[in-house]
């Protein structure tokens, strides 16, 4: 496999700019995820990667050479978009084995053979070899789609949100797998997706992005802990962060600047205390954890608790902060 | 607003059951959901509700009064669908005023309650504005608006939230049910989703092949799975279902798994020689060095606040836990697992049944 380099790319359709002077690498066997919301850019990164797009400014480099003004073919990436589509008249060998079989790469039947049934081992398939397309459920389908890419030997693999029409059952049993084949393989992985437990679960670095711009690169980890700034400090966590005014905790030691403080729903220690300022609304059993959600000063906050804690609503309360984060006026974060 | 009684009822489409003898009631003032896979019967049932369906046999009360074969317009209920029915070439206004309009409504209480249900929704800046530029969040909510002015005895809701992203569905979860608050509302809320269901409902109806396997609110639910699908079905990850052999007598605290004494709650009935199944939730599990209970660490997924780590035991069976983020794990090690002794449920294998220990007899105690 082979790195990736963007280096200050650029695109814009008509008035909007869908990607900003984005700087990226996923280097060697990496597994590199780009979130962000709709619009976020995503896609388009992946589609100027892949080719399909031409940059308006900036380099684009696989394994080290400029591709930048290259058609798709000779980049030699594999696809995966969001909606499966298999040929349904063929068999599952036959769909795998379809990118194998192209003139172009002559490649001899007994090493399809031998490749196919690799990768739809890996993909734990092996016995839907003969089946039709069709008659596979969507999970499987999807697997196939996967299986496609995979059967390839790329400089890169792109995945477009490939789980996303998956049941959440199966979407968390696909995450496991992508993630063990990807290190199998020793894969280079660009992936796109919305959903932050894709992301904090698969991905060896994160990149956050916000309408075009790479806002914070690192580990899922880093990204989660320490946030530049708000917008990337809500992108991880659920519930999400709570984003509160400076003046709500006036005790709290925070840098002058700070306008915003932030404290992850773990992160407050919670005591009932009669005559303290806080009030329970609500409790939400979610079974392994419960979400007391605080009125204080007509601020909601969530704060997580045990589900044996054996408060209810009409508690009055008072919150510690055990790891708030300080955030300026501009949601830039701020550091003592 | 009203109480919603469903007995016996039973839909039937050529040989095909969707609906199989459901006896429930919505008590006044409910957010009730029925939860499932799809294909379970929810839908179905939803819409014998509305009147949108007839059912083959049994009855539904609304209120006192029986409304089994009374057309949808007669019964006094809101529905709103999973994709949002908005009409194009209207403006919001125009969207969510057309129940009213169509009724023929004063035009001044048109206006007042137009102005209240979009204050209640937080869209009275977007009333002008055409519904083609709106997000998905908004033009949901202009959904909820149409439902709201009519200012039903109940709402009906069918995956309303299936069509948005995560992060959209989450922040509407807590905009509907604090709606349903303000308002009264009676609500039957149809979804898939677990999630929504656990962090809104005050009771739950777990469907699956056309049976309600489990009624109760989320928390029994979630501690008290009556069923072996209903473990399954709920958590994230869901319940670990650890099969073994054996045989249980009324007064057992423990049970033989994986060449380890377990400790579980007291059992209340007697299960004959045959595979049982011991029920974990993945945050009642814990590493320890000297349990004789072993496992090998196989991978670990990073949440933030927690990780699910997944084990192997010696005797086979996979394994998750739920672990603090900062508990230190390698894929490769060996470790000893501990149970949280209060939290446990065992089941029969071949029925799927749940076996009643003293965690169902302190329920019912109170």
């Amino acid at each position: 496999m082979a790195e990736v380099r963007l280096q200050g790319v650029s695109k814009r359709f008509g008035t909007t700019e869908a990607v900003t002077e984005l700087d990226l690498e996923a280097a060697d066997g990496e597994f590199v995820v780009l979130l962000g919301p709709t619009g976020a850019g995503k896609t388009t990164t992946l589609r100027l990667v892949a080719g399909l797009e031409r940059p308006d400014t900036g380099r684009v480099f696989i394994g080290g050479r400029d591709v930048t003004d290259s058609t798709p073919a000779p980049r030699d990436v594999s696809f995966v978009f969001q909606q499966y589509s298999l040929y349904p008249h063929l068999s599952v060998f036959d769909n795998l084995a379809f990118p194998l079989r192209s003139p172009a790469r002559r490649m001899p039947a007994a090493e399809i053979d031998a490749r196919v049934r690799e990768i739809a081992g890996l993909l734990h398939i092996e016995d839907k070899l003969g089946n039709r397309a069709t008659q596979l459920s969507g999970g499987q389908m999807q697997r196939v789609a996967i299986g496609r890419a995979l059967v390839r030997k790329p400089t890169v693999y792109l995945m477009d949100e490939p789980l996303s029409s998956l049941d959440a059952k199966l979407r968390a049993e696909m995450r496991i797998e992508l993630k063990r084949i990807q290190r199998e393989l020793g894969a280079t992985i660009l992936y796109v997706t919305h959903d932050q437990t894709e992301a904090m679960t698969m991905a060896t670095r994160i990149g956050v992005l916000e309408r075009g711009r790479l806002v914070q690169v690192g580990s899922p980890r880093n990204i989660y802990e320490d946030p530049v700034n708000t917008y990337v400090a809500t992108r991880l966590g659920s519930p999400s962060i709570n984003l509160v005014p400076r003046s709500l905790f006036p005790g709290v030691a925070a840098p002058a600047a700070t306008v915003t403080i932030g404290v992850r729903t773990e992160h407050l220690r919670i005591r009932r205390s009669d005559g303290a300022a806080g009030r329970v609304k609500r409790v939400e059993h979610l079974g392994d954890q419960n979400h007391l959600h605080v009125t204080l000063a007509d601020t909601d906050v969530v704060v997580l608790t045990d589900p044996d804690e054996g408060l209810g609503v009409g508690d009055c309360v008072s919150l510690e902060l055990t790891a708030p984060l300080f955030f300026g006026a501009d949601g830039a974060r701020l550091r003592h | 607003m009203a109480e919603i009684r469903v007995e016996k009822l039973h839909k039937a489409f050529a040989s095909f059951v969707a609906v199989r003898d459901s006896n429930f009631t919505v008590r006044n003032g409910d957010f009730f959901c029925l939860l499932g896979p799809s294909g379970c019967g929810k839908t179905t049932t939803l819409r014998m509700i509305a009147g949108l369906e007839l059912p083959t046999s049994g009855r539904i009360l609304l209120g006192d009064e029986d409304v089994t074969f009374k057309q949808a317009s007669a019964r006094d209920i809101a529905f709103v669908f999973q994709l949002f029915a908005l009409y194009p070439h209207m403006n919001v206004r125009a969207n969510i005023s057309y129940p009213l309009r169509s009724q023929g409504m004063a035009r001044s209480e048109v206006r007042r309650r137009v102005q209240e249900a979009a204050k209640t929704l937080r869209i009275t800046h977007l009333l002008d504005h055409p519904v083609s530029g709106l997000s998905s969040g908004d033009r949901q909510r202009v959904a909820l608006g149409r439902a709201i002015v009519r200012e039903p005895l109940c709402f009906l809701m069918d995956e309303p939230l299936g069509a948005l992203d995560a992060e959209f569905r989450e922040l509407m979860c807590g905009e509907l049910r604090a709606l349903h608050d303000r308002l009264g509302a009676t609500t039957v809320y149809v979804t898939h989703d677990q999630l929504e269901a656990m962090s809104m409902a005050d009771t739950i109806a777990v469907m699956n092949q056309g049976v309600i396997e489990q009624l109760g609110s989320p928390r029994e639910i979630y501690d008290r799975p009556s069923s072996l699908f209903v473990a399954d079905f709920i958590g994230s990850p869901p319940m670990n279902l650890v099969r073994f052999r054996g045989r249980l007598a009324r007064g057992d605290r423990h049970v033989r798994v994986n060449g380890a004494d377990v400790a579980v709650p007291e059992l209340q009935e007697d299960a004959e020689e045959g595979d049982l199944v011991l029920g974990v939730r993945p945050e009642h599990v814990r590493l320890t060095g000297d349990s004789a209970y072993r496992a090998r660490v196989v991978e670990s997924e990073y949440l933030g606040t927690t990780q699910i780590v997944t084990l192997s035991a010696a005797d086979g069976s996979a394994l998750k836990a739920r672990l603090p983020a900062d508990t230190e794990v390698r894929a490769g090690d060996q470790v000893g697992l501990a149970f949280h002794p209060d939290k446990l449920s065992l089941f029969e294998a071949h029925s799927g049944r749940a076996l009643r220990t003293r965690l169902h007899a302190e329920a019912a105690g109170g």
